[in-house]
Formats: structure tokens, C-alpha cells, sequence
């Protein structure tokens, strides 16, 4: 950031007026500098410091008083049994409910894209607005009210009988897809929007049926925004940490949780540091995650005009 | 949490494409949309009528108010909504001191400029915040391990203070960047920034006055989402203030329940939810309705 493009004011008409444009974009970009300048420093302290201090301490050694030493213990350790298990289960629980979100997601936005309702898309959109952002303590509540232990409809239709409990691997899923099909929804309907209805149209006219449409035309146009949605929800799904540790006595173990319950010194004092190791596990996956979504995002971009 | 789910709908890209719809439709396809539809819509409406009678309804008493009526009464909810609310207005102030500068900045300068705080701002959605909190939980313990006898140790107390933790307000502006700064951005994009400027600044106006009188009233629009957006996340904000031991609202809500307020604490997170969708909702309409306005006809 340390030169000035001149070639991009230059293209204004009229020489003297573009000299004028230049030096005036000069002094802006000086300006442009000092003015981003306090977000930077901000961004430097208030998240550049905890991050390196998160890495630094998934490497070494922390006790009060006694000499921090390099090693590579933490991390051995946070990929071992139990926080193994506790990553592994975020994973799963991640992949499964993005994958059945994705498909969800897909169809629910196909039905409202080909709608003839004009109101019905806009009060969708809206509510996927709103619900994509809200995950966290309400959402477990009310899911624990309705279908926890003493919920609502456990209760009346006697869903415990039947073997159901909301503290469980599917019951998670469950929850977690109140805030990951809107935003399925949300990322795929540009897309569905970008679906012309002459291609379908040329498709009938070389014989193609409604499935042959969606095998060779629709999928591998949407494919690219399709990943990208599961990536971003698998992403989503893996930081999420409100909605789990609110849903008291859930038994399905988490990165999250466990991280929270070493910080919490509930296991032993010196998890402390395994916690810093699992958290960057946790950077390392959502930096693959990033990797992976923003080219195709990019990819998916391209068909819509 | 809010990180990378944080896609408020657009209503002004999405308006855009319209319906492509299909006119002649067979029954069959109708058939499935209408099963789709509903089964959506009891699915997404399903918890909010189990909670809403999970609190109305008493095992023994039958239908009763009492559980809102306690909302008044219960122990600690207001200092803990007056916590999260001094909160938010903190991080909202924040977040528009630090953006406001940059998206102006970004929207004049080179598109270098952009990448960098693209990227900048970008940086929170690879750090979960269970993560971010892990990194400040270890800075204060060993603050508090190392600087007890230095002139720092004032500092360190300073920003744990309970009735106003400093470190939740650094912490919050951090996670509320990455969708504080597209909003805000998304805003800036739309504006003939450097005309307005040169107009503003060809009738005499300082650059600072044309930026505040000219430039700021244009973004309003964008401000009021991005501030929306960052009050719901600071509300709802679970994870690091229970790591680090604060009692904010959420945080309320849950130890409320475990101590056996069930009902209450049912009913004050149902008035929240309901509450923060109307907000977020009324944005979204509004905002569908002024780009529909401002279209050409």
C-alpha cells in the first residue's frame, strides 16, 4: 500500500482537469491512509494481540512464575482422545446439518423463486434475513421448550416414549438448521435468479425432460454457489457455540464446549493451554473453510449478470 | 456465531433480478412447492408457538400470564439488559468512529486501499469467537500473574471492570467488522461520493463539513442497518462474556434458567427474540421499500 496508482484518475478527459483530478487524488490518497490509519491500529490490538497470543500459547508452556518453554505438547494433546472426539464431533455435526440445510435450503428457495406470489418471496427473504442472523440462547430455548425434556410437544405427543430427546446428535441438527437453511436460502436464491428461463426453454426444445433439465443444465450451473452455500453453513456451523452450551446437559461433545470447559478450569489447570491449542485447530479449519468459499463464490458469480 | 452466518437479506441486489417465474405450471410441481411450503413454515414457526405455550401454560394452574408479569420482578434481569444495552451503544459508537473514515477513504482511493481493509475487516470470520476468547483469557491471566507490580495493573483492572467491561467492548467491535464494514460499504457504493464532494466543496464547504452535512446524511440508510445488526449481535453475545464472567443479558438468561426460572426466563428470551426480529424485520421491509422507490419506473 505503499505506491499510488496514477493510471487510475489519469482517464478523465481534458489534460488540465485531469491534472487537477491527480494531484487532488494524490492528497486523497494520503488522506485515504490516515483516515483508515485508527481501524488498523484498532484491529491490530483488539484482535491482532489475542490471536497472536492464542498461537503463541498453543506452543508453549504456562505456568505463574516458572519459565514458558516451547512445545508441541498442546497440540498433540488437543488431537488426542477426548478433544479428538470433541473435534471430530463438530465436524460431523457441522457437515451433516449443512449438507441436509443445503438441500433444504435449495428446495425451499426454488419454491419460493418460481412462486407467482410476489409477497410470499419478499416475507421469505425477510424472514431468512432475520432468522440466518439468530442463532444462540433464544433459539436453544425455544427448541428446549418445545421440544426438550419437558417441552411442549414432547409432553402432549409423549416423544420421549418414542425414544426422541433433543440432547442428542440429531436433536442438535435439528436446531442448528433453524439458522442454517435461511441462510442456504439467502446465498442460493441470486443464483436460482440467475437460472434463465430460456435455457429451460431451449432444454424442452431439444427434448429435454424436467430431470434431464436439472441433471445436465440447473445443477452444474448452481453447483458452484450450491458448495460455496455448504462451505459458508459448514463454517457457520462449526463456530456456533451459544446455541450448544445454552442447551444445558447436551451430550454430544463439541470443540466449542470443550474449549469453553478448559477456559472454565472445569477439567484441570493446565487445559488452559490445550484450550489455545484447540482454538487454533479451530483457525486452522475455518481458514480452510475461507479458502475453499471464496473462489467459488467468485465462481458463482459469474453467471449472474 | 454471528460471524460468518451475518448475511442480512439485500433487498437492493435481490430486487434487482425479480421473479423468473414459470407460467405454465403443471399440478404436480405445484403439488410438492405447497408441501415444501408448509412444512417450512411449521418447522420455522413450530418452536416460537411451543415456547410461547410453554410459558402461558402451568402444569397445575392451567393458562396463566404470570411468567410476563414476572419479567418486571425477577432479580438481576435489569442490571444485565442495562449492561448489554450500554454495550451496544459503546460498540455501535465504535464501530461507526473506526468505519465511517475507512469506507469514505476506501470509496475514494485506490482499489489497493480496498483490498487491504477488505482483508482487514475480512480477519475476524477465521477467528471463531471462542477462539478470539481463549487469546484474551490467556493475555488477562497473565496480566494478572505478571503486572501486579507495575504501573499497568490500573489499566488491566480498568478494562475488567464489571459495571463497564472495556474488554467485551473491544471484543464485540471486533466480531461486529466484517458485517459493520459490507454494510456500510454496500452503502458507500452507492453514492457518487466524489461528486457529492466536489459539489459540496465548489460551494465552499470544508472537506470535514462536506463529509459530515453532505456525505453522512446520504449513508444514513446504511448506518441505521449497520447499527441494527451490531445492537442484535451485542444483545445475543453469549460466548465471550460467559468465558470471561460477565453477566450480560444472554448469559442472564441461561444461569437464570439453570437456577430453576424456567418459565421467565423462557418467556424473557421469547420477548427478546420476538423483539429483535421486529427491529431486524421493519430494516429489511424499509430497506426493500426505499430501493423500489428510488428505482426508475
Amino acid at each position: 500500500m505503499s505506491t499510488i496508482d496514477p493510471t487510475a484518475p489519469a482517464g478523465a478527459a481534458g489534460s488540465d482537469r485531469s491534472r487537477r483530478r491527480l494531484r487532488s487524488s494524490l492528497r486523497q490518497a494520503a488522506a485515504g491512509r490516515i483516515a483508515v490509519l485508527p481501524l488498523l491500529i484498532f484491529v491490530a490490538v483488539a484482535f491482532g494481540v489475542p490471536a497472536v497470543a492464542m498461537a503463541y500459547g498453543a506452543f508453549t508452556t504456562y505456568a505463574p512464575g516458572q519459565p514458558t518453554s516451547y512445545t508441541g505438547g498442546n497440540l498433540t494433546a488437543s488431537l488426542q482422545g477426548g478433544y479428538l472426539n470433541a473435534l471430530e464431533g463438530s465436524v460431523k455435526l457441522s457437515a451433516t446439518a449443512a449438507a441436509i440445510a443445503t438441500v433444504a435450503g435449495l428446495l425451499l428457495a426454488q419454491a419460493v423463486v418460481t412462486s407467482r406470489f410476489e409477497a410470499l418471496r419478499h416475507a421469505v427473504l425477510s424472514a431468512s434475513g432475520v432468522l440466518a442472523n439468530f442463532g444462540g440462547v433464544p433459539l436453544a430455548f425455544a427448541f428446549v421448550a418445545t421440544l426438550g425434556n419437558a417441552g411442549v410437544l414432547t409432553t402432549r405427543l409423549h416423544l420421549t416414549g418414542a425414544g426422541w430427546s433433543l440432547y442428542t446428535f440429531w436433536g442438535l441438527v435439528l436446531v442448528y438448521l433453524y439458522f442454517l437453511i435461511p441462510l442456504m436460502v439467502l446465498s442460493v436464491i441470486p443464483s436460482l435468479d440467475g437460472l434463465r428461463r430460456q435455457w429451460r426453454e431451449a432444454a424442452q426444445n431439444n427434448g429435454a425432460n424436467l430431470v434431464q433439465y436439472w441433471r445436465f443444465v440447473a445443477l452444474p450451473v448452481l453447483t458452484p454457489s450450491l458448495l460455496g452455500g455448504f462451505v459458508l453453513l459448514f463454517g457457520s456451523a462449526f463456530a456456533a457455540y451459544a446455541t450448544a452450551a445454552a442447551m444445558v446437559g447436551a451430550s454430544v461433545p463439541l470443540i466449542t464446549l470443550q474449549i469453553a470447559d478448559a477456559l472454565n478450569g472445569n477439567v484441570s489447570a493446565d487445559a488452559s493451554n490445550v484450550a489455545l491449542a484447540m482454538s487454533l485447530d479451530m483457525v486452522v479449519i475455518s481458514v480452510l473453510v475461507m479458502a475453499l468459499y471464496l473462489p467459488l463464490q467468485r465462481r458463482s458469480a459469474r453467471w449472474l449478470v | 456465531m454471528a460471524g460468518v452466518s451475518s448475511t442480512l437479506y439485500d433487498p437492493i441486489t435481490t430486487a434487482k433480478h425479480g421473479r423468473t417465474g414459470k407460467r405454465n405450471e403443471r399440478s404436480r410441481p405445484r403439488l410438492g412447492r405447497a408441501a415444501i411450503l408448509l412444512i417450512s413454515g411449521l418447522y420455522f414457526i413450530g418452536p416460537l408457538v411451543g415456547s410461547f405455550v410453554f410459558t402461558v401454560d402451568d402444569p397445575v394452574k392451567g393458562f396463566t400470564l404470570s411468567a410476563y408479569s414476572q419479567i418486571f420482578s425477577v432479580s438481576g434481569l435489569w442490571p444485565a439488559l442495562q449492561l448489554s444495552l450500554l454495550l451496544a451503544v459503546a460498540t455501535i459508537a465504535l464501530v461507526f468512529l473506526l468505519l465511517i473514515p475507512t469506507v469514505i477513504a476506501v470509496r475514494l482511493g485506490t482499489p489497493r486501499l480496498r483490498s487491504v481493509v477488505e482483508f482487514v475487516c475480512m480477519l475476524p470470520l477465521v477467528v471463531p469467537s471462542i477462539a478470539l476468547t481463549s487469546g484474551i483469557n490467556i493475555l488477562l491471566r497473565w496480566g494478572t500473574d505478571n503486572l501486579a507490580s507495575t504501573p499497568f495493573w490500573d489499566t488491566l483492572l480498568a478494562i475488567q471492570n464489571s459495571s463497564f467491561p472495556v474488554v467485551l467492548l473491544l471484543a464485540y467491535v471486533v466480531m461486529a467488522l466484517p458485517l459493520a464494514f459490507r454494510t456500510l460499504d454496500s452503502g458507500m457504493r452507492a453514492l457518487d461520493v466524489r461528486t457529492l464532494l466536489e459539489a459540496a466543496q465548489n460551494n465552499g464547504a470544508g472537506r470535514l463539513r462536506a463529509i459530515v452535512f453532505v456525505v453522512l446524511p446520504n449513508l444514513r440508510g446504511a448506518m441505521l442497518n449497520a447499527g441494527m445488526l451490531t445492537l442484535a449481535l451485542v444483545l445475543g453475545e453469549f460466548t465471550v462474556s460467559s468465558i470471561l464472567g460477565y453477566t450480560p443479558f444472554a448469559v442472564w438468561i441461561v444461569n437464570g434458567n439453570s437456577a430453576g426460572d424456567g418459565p421467565v426466563t423462557t418467556a424473557v428470551s421469547l420477548v427478546s427474540m420476538v423483539l429483535t426480529w421486529a427491529v431486524l424485520l421493519i430494516l429489511s421491509v424499509s430497506g426493500g421499500r426505499r430501493s423500489s422507490a428510488a428505482k426508475p419506473a
